[in-house]
């Protein structure tokens, strides 16, 4: 078992003959992703990496049956790229696209939520079931299958943190990187639900940053709502607070998100907390007993 | 990026959000002649600076003559401002903003960002205008008015009629506000700003209302649509080291410890960080060499991380995804060859590529290079080297 996405899952890319589209497509189907085809708006009725070219997103779908599509496309145009996906019927869009402008991010996410597709990122590496799909730019060989959970704000903390929790002799279900934006799709509120009722889960590793409150409400829900063990990390415990012009993001959330104030949350939540990230695999093997 | 309250003053009076006339001037002749052309009997010296609490710094005056108004520019104009959001350092003043009096008869605070949870711009109103507003919201968060908006439908009547009961207003002074806050609105949307705060919004002795003050930041990966702002882009106020950085493609920042440290990823680059302090060291820097890392990019990094004098040991520590290990382990390479690089180096290559790294590295057979297995390994042996225990 798994969240979200597994063998059968059926993918397309969108900005798949461009040249980030093109090479990780390649690798997410050297995984065993089921890349049934992709989408380039006037490459239509062309074939790329063994698979259909399709002008648009809603055309791709009718003919591949396609319920998940990972974005490419530049920056400029991931805002177009999500809402033309949740008009095609997609059930999950993973954006893997660094730098999308947050007011395209805020239109594409309501109109995403209207049309009850949910979303992965921006700026995030995707999402992996280890040993079956991967959707993103993980370095899929890292993620043995097992029974941990991993959800992380950070790119290569979510390897190094899945690297160490396979040498520690265990191995992931599902690894879902959520991306640091201001505006992401699923967070770690809506994912750890999921986790809690995937039977193969056993422990859940949860990676986060300083800034925003995401972790805060993460640790609230965990309280209330998870079983299983949760080992946690927060990135950023010795970053010297930003030289900012206004204080209103702070006053929005109510909270200055700092590292120290999301560990004692998560502390208190009953969350294992390690203070260094070199300890994840470790701490992982105290919770479920030593292989 | 930030710009300058005249800055901001100009973007806004181009939607129409009412301000004071003002003219900006980089010497105190330029400022006297302002002045002049402003006319009037009261003028306001403003430093600008790309920070907050400018005032009570004494970077803003009030001037009752044309002398006055030379002498206040010559004293602003180079002085070193220190404020809350300045750091101890302070800002070196560059250019003052001479503006004309206003008759002041009471000061608000009105701003707007986003709200992260709502995934919507939100305004906030506060009656307590001309003080620190995070002061405002730490004693009193009963006096912050919170208005979200939402994008799909813009800013409607009632958004503006919930602030204007809230914040007081009489019938008059309603309507005007509310043309006031649909225009900042506006602002807001159409430049892709990340934030804008006006403190204090001042309400005039005929009951008019004017940004007084006026801060901006916008979204800087919308500048691309938005040529006309990024040419108000100041890069003096921006760090040096962090702007040379950034055309390379990295992303640095400059910290007071002695082990400096070249990470991929923002997220790994801190937990690098943390670890190192959790073992006792204390970093040098921040430095995410980014996904596009290559042999150029690490010579750079190597360059701008030695810089800093204090640096007694650099860590390498790779994970890598997009980011091929061999490529880091030829910029180490190439590095060297570049710059004459005297402190131990602690290398740790992870992920895409890392076997072919690794003998890249054992091949070249660099006196100074130590190899560590893992992240805890590393962070140990960098805290070790700068200690002067290992080399």
């Amino acid at each position: 078992m798994s969240i979200l996405v597994n063998k059968d899952t059926k993918v397309i890319v969108q900005g798949f003959t461009g040249k980030e589209g093109s090479f990780h497509a390649e690798q997410c189907i050297a995984y065993g992703t089921k890349v049934v085809g992709g989408v380039t708006p006037n490459k239509g009725g062309t074939v790329h990496l063994g698979q259909p070219v399709f002008n648009t997103v809603s055309e791709a779908v009718k003919v591949t049956g396609a319920t998940v599509s990972m974005i490419f496309v530049p920056p400029a145009f991931v805002g177009d790229a999500v809402m033309e996906a949740a008009e095609a019927g997609i059930e999950l869009a993973v954006i893997i696209t660094e730098g999308a402008p947050v007011k395209d991010m805020q239109a594409a996410k309501a109109y995403a939520t209207k049309k009850n597709m949910l979303t992965i990122g921006p700026n995030c590496p995707g999402i992996i079931t280890a040993e079956e799909c991967k959707i993103g730019i993980m370095p899929g060989s890292i993620f043995k299958k097992g029974n941990v959970g991993l959800i992380s704000k950070s790119g290569t903390l979510t390897y190094e943190g899945a690297n160490q929790v396979c040498n520690a002799g265990f191995g992931i279900t599902t690894a879902v990187g959520i991306g640091g934006d201001p505006i992401i799709g699923l967070s770690y509120k809506q994912l750890l639900p999921l986790f809690e009722a995937d039977p193969q889960t056993k422990a859940i590793v949860l990676i986060g940053e300083i800034g925003g409150d995401l972790e805060i409400q993460a640790a609230a829900f965990i309280k209330e709502n998870i079983t299983k063990p949760v080992v946690a990390f927060i990135a950023g415990q010795t970053a010297p607070a930003g030289k900012r012009m206004g204080h209103a993001g702070a006053i929005i959330s109510g909270s200055a998100g700092t590292a120290a104030e999301k560990m004692a949350a998560l502390t208190a939540a009953g969350v294992h907390v390690v203070i260094s990230p070199a300890d994840i695999g470790k701490k992982v093997a105290e919770v479920l007993g030593k292989k | 990026m930030n710009v300058h309250e005249y800055q901001a003053k100009q973007i806004f009076a181009k939607y129409g959000v009412p301000v004071p006339r003002g003219f900006i001037a980089n010497t105190v002749d330029e400022a006297v002649a302002n002045a002049e052309k402003l006319g009037g009997k009261i003028w306001v010296v403003k430093a600008q600076i790309h920070a907050g609490g400018r005032g009570l710094g004494g970077g803003v005056k009030l001037a009752k003559s044309i002398d006055e108004v030379r002498v206040l520019a010559q004293e602003i104009l180079g002085m070193t401002l220190v404020t809350h959001q300045t750091g101890p350092e302070g800002k070196l003043v560059q250019k003052v903003y001479i503006e004309e009096g206003a008759d002041i008869a009471d000061e608000l605070y009105l701003g707007i960002v986003l709200d992260r949870a709502k995934e919507m711009p939100v305004i906030m109103a506060s009656t307590e205008g001309g003080m620190a507003i995070e002061d405002v919201a730490h004693n009193t968060p009963e006096k912050i008015i919170k208005v979200a908006i939402d994008p799909t439908i813009g800013f409607q009547g009632f958004h503006g009629r919930s602030l204007a009961f809230a914040l007081g207003f009489s019938k008059e002074e309603q309507g005007k506000f509310i043309k006031f806050a649909a225009a900042l609105y506006k602002v807001y949307m159409e430049n892709d700003a990340e934030m804008i705060e006006i403190n204090p919004l001042v309400k005039t002795g005929s009951g008019e209302f004017l940004a007084l003050d006026g801060k901006m930041g916008f979204d800087d990966s919308a500048l691309g649509r938005h040529p006309d702002i990024e040419a108000m882009r100041d890069i003096t106020e921006e760090d040096a080291d962090e702007r040379e950085a950034g055309e390379f493609g990295l992303s640095y920042i400059s910290l007071d410890g002695e082990i400096g440290c070249m990470v991929n990823g923002a997220g790994l680059a801190m937990g690098t960080m943390d670890t190192i302090n959790y073992m006792g060291g204390t970093p040098a820097n921040f430095l995410d060499v980014g996904g596009k890392a290559n042999a150029e990019t690490v010579a750079k990094g190597f360059e701008i991380i030695l810089k800093n004098k204090n640096v007694k040991a650099i860590f390498v520590n790779i994970f890598g995804g997009i980011v091929r290990c061999d490529r880091i382990a030829n910029g180490i390479l190439e590095a060297t060859k570049l710059v004459d690089v005297k402190v131990p180096v602690i290398v740790r290559l992870d992920g895409t590529n890392a076997p072919e790294a690794i003998e890249i590295l054992n091949n070249a057979n660099m006196a100074n290079v130590i190899a560590a297995s893992d992240l805890g390994d590393g962070a140990k042996k960098a805290v070790a080297a700068a200690k002067g225990v290992i080399r």
